[in-house]
């Protein structure tokens, strides 16, 4: 029996593109509410680095006016764009950790049969996972405002683009890290060779310039730690101004990040162990 | 309510292929896998004719999920080629996929998502939108009888029930081939005989062409098309009746035996 003899468009229209976007963050943002200890757990990390860390290192570690801040400020004040990147940081890490369950559970396989391309579906997979930590970090902040921390109404505003683009760039190492695991249990290890290493090698807890006085050799480590540009961008931004240089290396990175673990996604990685489907060869 | 109740396929016209030329539904030639130094699949050649229901047989090991793999481009190709309606997986993935519907061996529903949800979001993933997908996937929650548990999480379905649900997404963007990976595993006779009939039938009415692996001889009617993989070599391929005779044997269990010098331990039958 021959085929039918049919007409049919070639390609994906821009509206199968975004209804597929949609879709991707759509299912995303309902797994978070689903697992409300999720959100819980994004939530205490940063409130409890600022309700206990910070009130006891308000007396040790003095703040001198630096940029983009005019005037003294509380060391509450100093970390909070830190700890919103650790949000994304944590959530980052996590979307990839998603994606290695949902590679051995077989989720990832509905997504990965997809006629749409493959980098496109990540980066839906990205960009759900960034929508969702931006959600976190503005809980993060709305808890943070009965501590007094206040900042510009704008800023509020300016800084949205600067999570964007700090999400994509954890998103995307986190999905580079992830291409890497074969296995599930070998995430834990990897989190803490990434994680910890990057939040403390920055400009998180401490200005750069105390760094310097302590070590210069961690001062120039904390120099080229994506993670202190991020930092830097999300509290400039937070104040509505622009660290050009931070924007810089944080749009590098994402770039190299996102091209890195494009080339580096290999859906078969995780399967074989067990089989191409689970259950045999 | 059964699986043999699930809706007619039909056949989508933006899934319809390009010219009138014959060609085959699912095309293998040539293509060999191996997982480092372990070879999976050796040489492998055949092809799915439109509208016939081809069985993919060997026994666990043979490597009939690799294949499953290869074609959906989970594993990327090592050599050979694998084409769907004349589109070559490699060059033009994108117009190979979207004439597939796959039902893998393993369970792919999100457990922590709604029934309706979970083919809402294969509907997202093919760029149907919300209305369209709606209203497909109530015609077929109705006809599988799933309509009343639209709103329940996956994770609460019995087992039957997911691998209905798991065939009903396969056919939600309406394609014109349908893979099957071992699906019937985890299920009671009934369900079985209840999946496989619907399947034929969706051959016969519908003009879908299937590819049904398994390692189970009941599964097997003597009109199939009939390919017989071991250690990752096709030993036979063609009707059952041609298989015996060129074997000098009488049925596919002595055909079977021959071939692959084993007992078959799988069978139902």
């Amino acid at each position: 029996m021959s085929a039918p003899a049919l007409e049919r468009p070639t390609g994906f229209t821009p509206a199968q593109y975004l209804i597929c976007l949609n879709g991707i963050v759509w299912r995303e943002a309902l797994r978070f509410l689903h697992q409300r200890e999720r959100f819980v757990s994004a939530l205490v990390r940063p409130l409890v680095w600022l309700f206990i860390f910070a009130a006891g290192f308000r007396q040790v570690l003095g703040i001198s006016i630096i940029p983009p801040y005019e005037t003294y400020i509380l060391y509450e004040v100093y970390i909070t764009p830190g700890l919103m990147a650790m949000i994304q940081l944590f959530n980052g890490m996590q979307s990839s950790l998603s994606m290695v369950y949902d590679r051995e559970m077989g989720n990832m396989r509905t997504l990965l049969v997809s006629p749409l391309p493959r980098w496109y579906l990540l980066s839906c997979k990205l960009l759900a996972g960034t929508a969702v930590s931006i959600l976190q970090v503005y809980a993060f902040l709305a808890i943070a405002w009965f501590w007094d921390i206040e900042p510009p109404h704008i800023g509020y505003l300016t800084v949205l683009p600067a999570l964007a683009l700090t999400g994509l760039m954890l998103g995307a190492l986190g999905m580079l890290i992830s291409s890497g695991i074969k296995q599930l249990e070998n995430f834990a290890g990897v989190m803490n060779f990434v994680i910890f290493p990057m939040f403390f090698a920055s400009s998180a807890l401490y200005p750069l310039w105390r760094v310097l006085e302590g070590s210069p050799a961690l001062y120039y480590v904390c120099q080229f730690n994506p993670f202190t540009h991020a930092v830097e961008l999300i509290r400039f931004a937070l104040y509505g101004q622009i660290n050009w240089i931070s924007l810089a290396v944080v749009g590098g990175s994402t770039a190299a990040f996102l091209i890195g673990a494009m080339l580096a996604y290999n859906p078969s990685r995780g399967l074989g162990r067990r089989g191409a489907a689970g259950g045999e060869t | 309510m059964t699986v043999a109740d699930l809706p007619r396929a039909g056949i989508d016209s933006a899934a319809a292929p390009r010219s009138s030329a014959a060609v085959a539904a699912l095309s293998i030639e040539g293509v060999s896998y191996s997982y480092g130094a372990r070879r999976a699949l050796h040489d492998v050649s055949f092809a799915v004719q439109p509208a016939s229901f081809t069985a993919l047989l060997g026994l666990n090991g043979a490597g009939k999920s690799t294949l499953v793999a290869l074609i959906t481009r989970l594993f990327g190709l090592q050599s050979g080629r694998i084409s769907i309606f004349g589109d070559d997986i490699a060059s033009a993935p994108g117009e190979a996929l979207r004439q597939l519907g796959v039902v893998f061996q393993p369970r792919t529903l999100d457990l922590d998502l709604s029934v309706m949800q979970n083919l809402q979001y294969h509907a997202a993933l093919h760029g149907i939108g919300r209305g369209e997908a709606r209203s497909r996937a109530d015609q077929l929650l109705t006809r599988i009888g799933l309509a009343d548990r639209a709103g329940n999480k996956v994770r609460d379905l019995s087992g039957g029930q997911m691998r209905r649900l798991e065939i009903a997404r396969a056919l939600l963007h309406r394609p014109r081939l349908l893979l099957l990976d071992e699906a019937t595993v985890g299920l009671d006779v009934k369900a079985r005989a209840d999946l496989i009939g619907h399947v034929r039938r969706l051959v016969t009415d519908d003009g879908v062409s299937v590819l049904w692996t398994t390692h189970l001889f009941d599964e097997i009617e003597a009109s199939d098309d009939l390919v017989i993989l071991h250690h990752g070599e096709v030993l036979a391929r063609g009707a059952i009746a041609k298989i015996a005779t060129d074997t000098g044997t009488e049925g596919l269990h002595a055909a079977f035996r021959q071939l692959t010098g084993t007992d078959h331990l799988g069978g139902a039958s």
